[in-house]
């Protein structure tokens, strides 16, 4: 899922200082799983915020919406005139949620109340973990389904560097290296081997610096 | 505040308070203080919980939206919730309004966790006591014009509609 | 000869070569250069130019190691991943070719973190590249050099010929793959290896056979890095927060004993307690430079350890006396 963390209420203070009613907008889908930006979520800034502006003696209201997902504009479609009715809109879906939003809604200030942080799992309560950074050419394969690039603090294609100590990386002694448990992964299924071969330095075209990307499915398009 | 500014003041500022009980100790615990006829100070508003893990921060927070002045959760003492850990994870959500509140410009001394068990009725009643006590001194949490947050509309998708805090029926 | 530089000949010529170490000052200061060049001077075939070394900035390794080869030593300049990208790194290396360098030292770099984990700020929030890694990088050069081709593909009609070095880290965890990752440096182009700091001689003997066993000594010619202790603090330091060092009890004991004792004889001499920690500190450095010496001979018996990497750090001056000590001077001449 796509993981993110609330900004601080200072920050969305700061944002929608010159409006007057404010729709807070959650979004039902990886926001809402990583306990970020669903209803929920949307509840508490939205009661954050009502008392923070009492605090500070500012006449502002709230509403609250939790669309389905605010990356589908079926789902924008519908809520449109009510988020009309408001001066700006603080999205707490990831910031392609408020991207949409934000092109979806009528001209209308669309602020981010979360940072989106990276798509990852959830191995135990309140805790959410990086494994995939999206580079756009998968290698699993060819590292015993760990990843390199979203594990590694250098995304060494040829690891390890000199920098794991008993298996923690350096640059974080709480985090496992990558390459260690790679290094561990591929013996217990007998592929070390698979390691001496010399990876080539990778096409990053197909990560973000190729620029925005975009897939197309012709059989889907009418 | 001095005596003499308390005077100025007019009455004694009586907060309201909006008190989470546990059903299976601190609400125990102030039947208890009724029924041996303990005093303790009428500010506080009790809302019985099934457990304080029952909690949510948004609860917490609801309590100031409405009104309160103040607003505790009294559970079950460490190691003993009925529902084994609910008093632990009451604590985590309390600490983490506290937070929200701090962020928000109010003083988190206004939020507290409790623990007491069914038998400690002095300790509900002084519990009562004290943190009426502690936010008579922080005085009001707002006050004139800014007592009056608006209600917000609540809508999810697919549409339904409720109120956020509708307004309270008796006062 | 791949580059013609002095390390490659002497080591071409069977000699036991020896590296040092200069880091570049933080500032763009040349005299301090210099005067470390002419501290250093005739003690070893090559010196390594350190590229931002724990990610500090400083005066680049390509200004510094010409700055060093105008004082008549060999650079031997290094580049890290970090910082640059293939295009970045590819035209650096053009321009150190043309600058008349000929060693290269291919290494990833510390992470951009460890600026600021110590008395400095550093740049933690710079962002990174590691567009490509280190052995990536040791076979882009010899590309480069041997067929004359960029790392895209486009022909480079007057390659840079450079000798080219990468790090190891024997000692470092997970253990088993560390021969094998030597070996695929090899493979990738490096032609000499200069290891991590080397204060476990049975570990990194043990290390070596391994590497035998797969004929990598035979493919690249391996120097055997050597810190030169300064305290026994810095020993604990290193063995416990410097990944893939590990420093054996007796050594740590051995420097301790050497600076109480030198502290007791002082205190019975009557000297107040500041002139007594003085005499430790000067006695611990003492046996520090003895250290090294045994250190480089005992890696000189290891068979596959081509030669010796000293690296004084902020010490240089101590260089001489340790090469020296170890019977390593005068410096072979083969050009």
């Amino acid at each position: 899922m796509i993981v993110a963390e609330q900004k601080p209420i200072g920050q969305v203070l700061d944002m929608i200082e010159p409006f007057e009613k404010i729709l807070v907008a959650g979004c039902a889908t990886c926001v809402t799983v990583c306990s970020t930006g669903g209803e929920k979520e949307v509840g508490i800034l939205a009661s954050a915020l009502r008392l923070a502006c009492a605090a500070r003696g500012l006449k502002k209201s709230f509403d609250e919406i939790t669309l389905t997902r605010q990356c589908d504009p079926e789902f924008i479609e519908p809520i449109k005139e009510f988020a009309s009715q408001h001066d700006a809109v603080v999205s707490m879906a990831c910031g392609v949620g408020v991207h949409f939003m934000a092109e979806h809604l009528p001209p209308m200030p669309v602020f981010p109340a979360v940072n989106t942080v990276f798509i990852g799992a959830n191995p135990e309560l309140g805790v959410w973990v990086e494994r995939c950074a999206m580079c756009g050419d998968c290698i699993l394969d060819k590292t015993g389904g760990i990843c390199p690039i979203a594990g590694c603090a250098k995304t060494m294609l040829n690891g390890p560097c000199g920098g794991s100590n008993e298996g923690m990386c350096e640059v974080d002694p709480e985090t496992p290296g990558a390459w260690a448990r790679i290094v561990e992964r591929m013996k217990q299924l007998g592929t070390l081997d698979k390691l001496d071969e010399i990876q080539p330095p990778k096409d990053w075209s197909t990560s973000r610096d190729g620029g925005p990307r975009k897939m197309i499915r012709e059989d889907l398009k009418l | 505040m001095t005596d003499e500014k308390a005077e100025q003041a007019g009455p004694a500022f009586e907060p309201k308070i909006i008190a989470y009980c546990c059903h299976y100790c601190a609400y125990t615990a102030a039947d208890l203080a009724g029924s041996t006829r303990l005093q303790y100070a009428p500010n506080i508003r009790v809302i019985r919980v099934p457990c304080t893990g029952k909690i949510d921060v948004l609860h917490l927070l609801r309590a100031f939206e409405e009104g309160a002045d103040g607003c505790y959760v009294a559970g079950c003492l460490d190691g003993d919730c009925h529902f084994i850990n609910g008093n632990l994870r009451a604590r985590k959500r309390t600490d983490y309004a506290k937070r929200i509140l701090d962020a928000a410009g109010i003083d988190p001394e206004r939020l507290e966790m409790f623990n007491m068990s069914a038998a400690m009725a002095t300790t509900f009643a002084a519990t009562a006591d004290e943190f009426t006590e502690r936010s008579r001194k922080l005085g009001p949490l707002f006050d004139g014009e800014k007592k009056d947050i608006r209600p917000g509309i609540v809508m999810r998708q697919p549409m339904t509609l409720s109120a956020s805090n509708p307004p309270a029926k008796d006062e | 000869m791949k580059s013609g530089s002095n390390l490659e000949r002497v080591l071409a010529a069977g000699h036991f070569a020896v590296t040092a170490e200069l880091g570049p000052p933080m500032s763009a200061d040349a005299a301090d250069v210099i005067k470390k060049a002419q501290m250093l001077k005739g003690c070893a075939d090559a010196f390594n130019i350190t590229d931002n070394q724990t990610a500090v900035v400083r005066m680049s390794s390509i200004a510094a190691a010409v700055l060093i080869q105008r004082e008549g030593l060999e650079p031997v300049m290094q580049m890290v991943c970090r910082d640059r990208n293939r295009i970045a790194i590819q035209s650096d290396i053009l321009g150190a070719a043309a600058l008349g360098i000929k060693n290269c030292l291919c290494i990833a770099g510390d992470h951009q973190s460890f600026g600021s984990a110590g008395r400095l700020k550093g740049h933690p929030g710079s962002k990174n590249v590691y567009d490509v890694d280190s052995i990536q990088l040791c076979a882009i050069l010899k590309g480069l050099r041997d067929d004359g081709v960029f790392q895209g593909g486009d022909p480079c009609a007057d390659p840079p010929k450079m000798f080219i070095g990468a790090a190891w880290t024997p000692m470092g965890e997970p253990l088993e793959i560390r021969p094998r990752r030597l070996a695929k440096k090899a493979r990738a182009g490096a032609d000499f290896i200069q290891t991590q700091g080397i204060y476990d001689i049975k570990a990194f003997a043990r290390a070596m056979e391994a590497v035998r066993n797969l004929g990598a000594h035979e493919q690249t010619a391996i120097l055997a890095g050597i810190i030169v202790p300064k305290s026994a603090m810095m020993l604990k330091y290193m063995n416990s927060s410097v990944a893939g060092v590990t420093v054996p009890d007796e050594m740590i004991k051995r420097m301790t004993a050497a600076g109480n004792a030198a502290k007791k004889e002082a205190e019975a001499r009557g000297e107040d307690e500041k002139a007594a920690k003085r005499a430790r500190s000067r006695a611990q450095q003492a046996e520090g430079v003895k250290i090294a010496i045994e250190l480089v001979q005992q890696c000189r018996e290891i068979e596959g350890v081509r030669g010796v990497h000293v690296q004084a750090i902020e010490w240089e001056r101590k260089v001489p006396e340790i090469v020296k000590g170890a019977g390593l001077l005068p410096r072979p001449d083969v050009r």
